[in-house]
Formats: C-alpha cells, sequence, structure tokens
C-alpha cells in the first residue's frame, strides 16, 4: 500500500460500488499484481460483511399514536395553522398593506383598512415567534451550501424531553 | 407509480395529512434505526424520531422543494441526535453498555457444535460488539459510517447532511472505517476464518481516530 497510487478513497468506493466501472476495471487490474492492496481490499470487504449482521430495529407499536399526540400538542395546532405564513401569503400580506398605506396617504383621514389589519399582522407575528426555532432550522437545511464551512448542530438546545 | 418523497411533501404542504402518513410509514424505520444507532438508546431513538417528524410537520407550510427530501429529514434527525449526545441525554444508554470490552473475546472462543440457544447468544453478542464499536467513534464520524453503510446515501448527500465538504467526509469515513476494522478485528477475523478457513487477521496498523 505504501507508495501505491491507489488510495483508501478509492478501494472505499470501489467497494461501496460508488465507483466508476473505469475506476473499478483500472483497480481490478492493479489488484492483480498488488498484493498490499489486495489486502486491504479483502480486510474492507471483511469488515462490511461483520457490519451487515446488524440487524434492523422495528420502531414500537405506539410510535404513531404518540407523534399524532405530540403533533396536537405542538405549538402549532393544524386549525390555526394557516396563521403560519408561506412565503407567498407573507408576499401578498406585504402587498395589501402597502396598498393600504398608500390609500391612506391618498385620503387625508386615515383610512380603516389599515387599523382593521393591525389585529390580523401581530398574530402573525406570534405565530411566528412561537415557532421560530423551525424557522432558524429551516433557514439552515435549506442553505446548505452557505454553511459548509460551519460545525453542525448550531441549534439552541430548547427541546421538550 | 408512487409518489415521490417531493410531491408527497409538496401534498402535505398543500395540507393532505394522507401523504404525512405515507412519509412517516417510508422513514420511520430508517430513522429510528439511524438514530438508534447514533445514540444507542431505544426510546430516545424513538423520542427524537418522532421529533423529526414533529418538525417537518411544523415546516410544511414553508416547504420548498430544494434539496433532496431525505436530505433535509436526515440532517434534522443528525441535528437532534448531536444535540441529545451535547445534553446528556444518551447517558443513560452509555452507562448501561451491554458488553463490556474484555469480555468480547473470551465469548468467541466458545466452542463449536454447542446448542442452538448458545449460537443465538454468541449471536446477540457480536451484534453488542458492533453496536458497541459504532457507538465509540466520535459523534461526526459515526453519523457518516450509518448514513453511508446503512443508509447507502451519496457522499454528496452525506456531505450536505453534514454540512462538510465531499473531500472532507472521504477522509472522515476512512478514518471511521479504519478505527471500526481495528476494534471489529476479532470479528473480521473470525467472519473470515468461517469463510475461508484462514487464521484470524491481525489487527493491523491502523490509528484510532
Ligand atoms: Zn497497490
Amino acid at each position: 500500500m505504501m507508495g501505491c497510487k491507489y488510495t483508501a478513497d478509492s478501494i472505499l468506493a470501489y467497494l461501496d460500488g460508488r465507483a466508476s466501472a473505469a475506476e473499478r476495471r483500472e483497480l481490478e487490474a492493479h489488484l492483480h499484481h498488488c498484493a498490499d492492496c489486495r489486502a486491504r481490499v479483502e480486510e474492507f470487504r471483511r469488515l462490511w460483511s461483520v457490519l451487515d449482521e446488524l440487524p434492523a430495529i422495528e420502531p414500537s407499536p405506539a410510535f404513531d399514536a404518540r407523534l399524532r399526540e405530540r403533533i396536537a400538542a405542538a405549538p402549532q395546532p393544524s386549525p390555526w395553522s394557516w396563521l403560519a405564513p408561506a412565503p407567498r401569503v407573507l408576499a401578498a400580506f406585504a402587498a395589501m398593506l402597502l396598498v393600504a398605506v398608500w390609500l391612506s396617504w391618498q385620503s387625508p383621514a386615515p383610512a380603516p383598512e389599515t387599523r382593521s389589519l393591525e389585529p390580523g399582522r401581530s398574530e402573525l407575528e406570534f405565530t411566528m415567534i412561537r415557532d421560530l426555532q423551525v424557522l432558524e432550522d429551516y433557514d439552515v437545511l435549506a442553505n446548505f451550501e452557505a454553511l459548509e464551512a460551519l460545525p453542525v448542530a448550531t441549534e439552541p438546545d430548547e427541546r421538550r424531553m | 407509480m408512487a409518489r415521490s418523497d417531493v410531491q408527497l411533501m409538496l401534498d402535505v404542504k398543500a395540507g393532505d395529512e394522507a401523504s404525512f402518513e405515507l412519509l412517516l410509514q417510508r422513514y420511520r424505520t430508517p430513522l429510528v434505526n439511524f438514530l438508534h444507532r447514533m445514540v444507542r438508546d431505544a426510546a430516545l431513538a424513538e423520542d427524537l424520531a418522532q421529533e423529526v417528524f414533529l418538525r417537518v410537520y411544523c415546516a410544511r407550510r414553508r416547504y420548498e422543494p430544494g434539496a433532496k427530501f431525505t436530505t433535509w429529514l436526515f440532517r434534522i434527525a443528525t441535528n437532534l441526535a448531536l444535540n441529545a449526545i451535547r445534553d446528556g441525554r444518551h447517558r443513560k444508554a452509555e452507562l448501561s453498555l451491554d458488553e463490556p470490552a474484555e469480555d468480547s473475546e473470551r465469548a468467541l472462543e466458545l466452542p463449536d457444535g454447542h446448542p442452538t440457544a448458545e449460537q443465538q447468544l454468541l449471536e446477540q453478542h457480536r451484534q453488542a460488539v458492533i453496536r458497541r464499536a459504532i457507538f465509540r467513534l466520535p459523534e461526526k464520524q459515526r453519523a457518516a459510517v450509518l448514513l453511508h453503510k446503512y443508509q447507502e446515501m451519496d457522499y454528496d448527500q452525506i456531505a450536505k447532511i453534514l454540512g462538510c465538504s465531499e473531500s472532507a467526509l472521504k477522509s472522515l469515513l476512512f478514518r471511521a472505517y479504519e478505527a471500526l476494522r481495528v476494534e471489529l478485528a476479532p470479528l473480521v477475523g473470525l467472519a473470515a476464518e468461517a469463510e475461508q478457513g484462514r487464521a484470524p487477521a491481525a489487527a493491523g496498523e491502523g490509528r484510532k481516530a
């Protein structure tokens, strides 16, 4: 293996089937006359089959029921979930607000629509604040590329038991 | 034809609860297994898997199809597992390691031709040794191996889940498999012996990560 151009990377890719057909042929040809690489491949192959011995477990029968309970108890139960602003809803809302503001500028007296919008708006903000952790997670998850250099698990630890 | 994960998630976003059920059926077992191997505690693994689904459900209105659905799902799962480990929520599991390391070789020297009950015991013992070897990997290496070996994900997807480059992931995986090869040398050797009638392999020059 010392001084051999075949690295652990390529052997790993060969074994897990992620190497291209050409790469595979090249390594196989090399294995014919390199005992070190052959031994290394064989060792990894054995490790691979040992790891296969680990059986999968089944989730408990209560899994779904428990999840449904937790969803029902979540701060954002489905009957109210329409309050959570989807980006398009938020954009439409902003547009409405702009129109309302513009209308109030046009008329000398404040437009009644502006005031009637207020409670709805604070309610939206409240939902967003309540939901902040999920939002933060989502922003992180939606922007992987920007975070490549950052360590994993940047979210605060405020989960319930 | 089965609907794709992305299509199901878009249907969930549009208010279709049945599609959420389908996603749940599809990923309940893989998630519970991934988390179980991460935290080595079945009850905690279930709790965390539920948390993953809960978060997906709560974020459904904001879902935009971008990265693969499973990348999103397993990234949430990985973050939750790492947090649970850092919070010490897995400590219970760590203390109740079912198999102390010193016992492993003794148990493996059981004579052949014993009743099925003993073979079963041996099998369970091997599984416990494998579980523990995986659990002893540093957290990020552990996650990388689990996603690579058991979830059979691409390098590109695992790198996104772990928030590292593909080349960093490859070296992470290599170090992890080297550590496992050393840690599991007795099992790897015996497996080879059974297969080919050869003597168990020596632990080799591999380094521990
Ligand atoms: Zn070679």
